[in-house]
């Protein structure tokens, strides 16, 4: 069940730091304020990296989770 | 965040290219201007017909950090001259060929790779480098 209205999706696994960031960057650029964004990451690093590329740029990390079964990040941020 | 990340890139090698993509597309995804200047042998490696040529490592390297840059390759790490284009994308990212090593170099710049933005001299660099922390690699 999808909890979220997600309104663009990053799929950033396998890329090793900051392309996850950049790629959601990009995302973010295209996006409307208000939309939510999902990223699929697999970079350990990632976790900090999108905590503080919110708190700098001002998008809301809205849930991140991580599946242990595949070590796969998934990140909602909400377009400022 | 307002003040430019300044990074003069000498070196010519590609693990420290990669380190300066690295930063340039992290500060650009913040939204931080970068400003790139070019001198040496990090310019040779903006060469059109070289940007996308294997530059060896640096000589700390060794064998055993060129199995771990071959490694991390094989993986699929995005390449320094990609990481640079999508910091590019995200804008706010200038880069600029510093004109004594044009000179150096006997080149100009229908030589460059097209992600070099022109050329300037150092007094303009610095500048344009206003406040922001200036990063020598």
């Amino acid at each position: 069940m999808t909890l979220f209205q997600i309104a663009s999706r990053v799929d950033a696994r396998g890329l090793s730091c900051p392309m996850p960031i950049v790629k959601t960057a990009q995302a973010a650029k295209l996006a409307a304020p208000g939309d939510l964004i999902e990223v699929l990451a697999t970079d350990p690093g990632s976790t900090k990296d999108f905590v503080a590329w919110c708190r700098t740029t001002g998008h809301e990390l809205v849930n991140q989770d991580l599946d242990l079964a595949t070590g796969t990040y998934c990140y909602v941020i909400r377009r400022k | 965040m307002d003040e430019p990340l300044n990074l003069v890139l000498f070196s010519g090698t590609d693990d420290k290219l990669q380190a300066a993509a690295v930063l340039t597309a992290g500060a650009a995804a913040l939204g931080k201007p970068v400003h790139l200047f070019l001198q040496y042998w990090a310019l040779d490696a903006f060469r059109h017909d070289r940007i996308d040529r294997d530059h060896g490592l640096a000589p700390e390297a060794g064998t055993e950090g060129r199995e771990h840059v071959d490694h991390l390759r094989a993986a699929g790490q995005t390449p320094w001259a990609e990481t640079m284009r999508q910091a590019k994308d995200l804008g706010g990212v200038d880069i600029q060929a510093c004109s004594l090593s044009m000179d150096l170099l006997a080149i100009d710049q229908a030589d460059l790779d097209p992600l070099v933005d022109g050329v300037e001299g150092v007094t303009a660099f610095y500048l344009n480098a206003a406040a922001g922390q200036v990063v020598f690699i």
